[in-house]
Formats: structure tokens, sequence, C-alpha cells
């Protein structure tokens, strides 16, 4: 199916421009070309396809299912609602207080907030596209697990108490049972889908083209110039250490899914161990500074340094994991 | 006179927001008064999860995303 692009970019760059296939810069040329167009592609026919069916569902709506839900499966609900439901970054204040102030459990808010950055649309066509069916399966479940167990080690430590003040307030006074307001949407018209499918795409679009050429760029920088075997023999063996180090080092990297996933295939293709890669990704797009200096809006400093502890221990255990189940 | 607030974190729709009703009042060559809310605790008392959003006189008029150029004109009728 994806056969065509490669195709592309071997007629772009061997037959057009003229260059051999042993040439480095060729070579990370033809990576480019090829997972650009690609991505490209499938991102302009799926956002406009996954926005056309879920339209109707969003944060509001989410906040209202789980709030009269069953708690052990609230984990599970939230940390599924996290990896489909759209909402901007910019917004993850408003949505964790939302959720907050409706009485759904801290755990239960937290595996969603947590699932979020870590799979959504965008993340899981480029994993397909790129990576296969198998492995985008694996990414996922493993996605949805670190939300679930990081919101139920929370609530299991008793988190909320480190809720701010007001935050916790809130929180009482949703559990409480007061009645919060439910918002009430009527069914969309196939009209209304596509305008909303259409303005996804192109907001969509506008935010992710820049990580696409960078992610890509970094893939195609590896895949070309990192010499031939260079990781396969230096971190290829999966050592212990090799997974906290990656953890460690995604953390001031800062990327959304769209830019690190490119990276990924170019280092499991240049043999880096999955679990490695994983840990790396995963601590790259979920484990952020700037992230975290918004959260202290409406999070004490021991519940930060708690939630970051817990995503990292849940990344490097990921990464030994995903190393030493060598089937995969 | 018409009061706007516009609610969200200071991102850069919530720029927009502001600017595209800025824009619009002074087309009009109307008076209004616009403020900014940025403080999450101000945020939550509207009840708003989804930013930014637009408040009119007290009403929530607009939430989640940046307004099309007639909606924001039809605030103003």
């Amino acid at each position: 199916m994806f056969q065509v692009f490669t195709d592309l970019a071997s007629w772009l760059v061997y037959d057009v421009l003229g260059f051999s296939p042993e040439q480095g810069f060729a070579a990370a040329l033809h990576f480019f070309i090829e997972d650009t167009s690609k991505i490209f592609c499938l991102l302009a026919v799926m956002i406009y396809v996954i926005g056309f069916i879920r339209a109707s569902l969003d944060v509001e709506r989410v906040r209202d299912y789980l709030a009269g839900k069953n708690r052990f499966l609230g984990y599970v609900l939230g940390a599924s609602f996290g990896s489909i439901t759209p909402f901007c970054s910019c917004s993850s204040i408003p949505v964790f207080l939302g959720f907050t102030s409706a009485g759904i459990p801290l755990g239960i808010t937290m595996a969603f907030l947590i699932t979020s950055p870590l799979i959504n649309e965008v993340a899981v066509l480029l994993l397909a596209g790129l990576l296969g069916w198998k492995f985008t399966t694996l990414y996922i479940t493993v996605g949805i697990s670190i939300g679930v167990l990081g919101g139920l080690f929370l609530d299991a430590i008793g988190a909320q108490r480190w809720l701010q003040p007001f935050v916790a307030k809130a929180l009482e006074k949703g559990q409480a049972g007061l009645p919060t307001e439910v918002n009430q949407s009527s069914p969309l018209s196939a009209r209304q889908r596509h305008q909303f499918a259409k303005q996804e795409t192109s907001v969509i679009f506008q935010r992710v083209w820049k990580w696409v050429f960078i992610g890509v760029g970094l893939g195609a920088a590896l895949h070309g110039f990192v010499p031939d075997g260079w990781i396969e023999n230096h971190l290829g063996g999966g050592q212990w250490w090799s997974v906290p180090a990656a953890v460690l080092v995604g953390i001031p990297l800062y990327s959304n899914a769209t830019g690190v996933i490119p990276v990924m295939e170019s280092l499991i293709v240049n043999g880096l161990p999955i679990g490695t890669t994983l840990a790396f990704c995963m601590s790259t797009v979920a484990a952020s500074f700037p992230e975290f200096v918004l959260l202290k809006q409406v999070m004490r400093w021991p519940l930060l340094v708690t939630l970051f502890a817990v995503l990292l221990t849940a990344f490097t255990l990921v990464g030994w994991l995903f190393n030493f189940i060598p089937t995969l | 006179m018409k009061t706007f607030k516009v609610l969200g974190s200071g991102c850069k729709s919530c720029q927009t927001l502001a600017t595209m009703i800025e824009h619009e009042a002074s087309r009009r060559g109307v008076e209004y008064e616009l403020v900014k809310v940025t403080q999450p605790q101000d945020i939550m008392a509207y009840g708003v999860m989804k930013t930014p959003a637009a408040v009119l006189d007290g009403q929530v008029i607009h939430k989640g995303s940046v307004p099309s150029k007639e909606a924001v004109e039809r605030w103003f009728d």
C-alpha cells in the first residue's frame, strides 16, 4: 500500500537527480522524501475521516460520562478517552479543573491527561504507516496501561492532598454531589460533521507540519550519516543502563508525537532495541518542562514531583520490559 | 457599552480571539471593554473547559476555538 511513496522517492533521488544509493546523502534524502510524502498523505486523508466520526465527542461529554462511573472502570475509561478526545494542550488546565470540579477522582483525571499526549490519532496513523500495525497495537496498549496504572497509583497514595487548595475544595464540592451543569448538545448533521472535520484537518495540519519536517529531517540524518551498525554495535545489546539514559535524554527534548515518530522509525531501523526506543520517545512526548510549569497552577510541588517520578519510572520499566521480551 | 472577557491561559488562539474582538470594535467605532482572564481559578468560575472562550456581559458566548469572523461580528449586533 505504501510502496508508491518508496517508488516516488527512488525515482526522484536516483533517476531525476542521479544520485547513487550508496551515498549517505542520497539515502538521507530518499528517507526524507519517502516519509514526508507518506506522512502528509496519510494525515490529510485520515484526520478528515477521524474528525468526521468523532465530531460529537468532546471533553465536556467525556466529563459528564466519567462523572457517574464506577471507580475501577473509570481508570480504564479515563485513559481510553484520553487517547481519542481532541483538545489542545493549552486547554489541559481548564480540562483538569472541569473534571475535578465534577467530582471525578484525581487518578482518573490523571489517567486521562497522561494518555492524552502519548496517544492521538496522528500518532497512531504515523506508527501504523511507518512501523506497522503490530507495533502500533503495542504502543497503544502500553500508553493506556501507563495512564491506568499511573492514575491508580496516585489515588492509592492519596495524591489529592497535594492539590492547590482551591482545586481540592472544588473536588470536595464535586464529590459531595452538588449538581454540575450538564451540557445538552443535539446530534450533529453530516454537514456539521464535514465542517468540523474540515476545520480539524486544517488546524492539525498547521500545527504539525513543521514537526513532520523536523522529525523526518532528524530521522533522515540518523539514517544517512550515522555509520551503519554504530547504534547496533553500541546500544543494540539492550544494556540495562541504556533505557534510563534514553528516558533522561528525552526529558529536555520536547516534541509532540508527530515529530518523534519518524525519529523512532529511524532508530529502530538502525538497530536500537525497541524498548529503549519506546522509552526515549514516550519521555520526549509526555514529560516536558513547559507542561509541568502549567500544572503548577493546580498542583503543589509534592504532586508534581510524584507525577514526574511516576512517568519516568513507567517509561523505564516499559523500556526494560520490551528489551527483555525478545520475540517482538 | 459591551464588556468582553477572553478566557484562556494566554496561548496563541486566545491572543487571536482578543485581537479579533478589538479589530471588530474599532471597525465599528464602538466603545467596549476587553478583559483577559488568565487565572485558572477565574476560568473555572465560568464553567469553561475549553479555551479560548469569550464572555459577553457575563454570559459565555463561545468556547473551545477561534471563532469565525462572522460570529465575532454578530456579537456586536
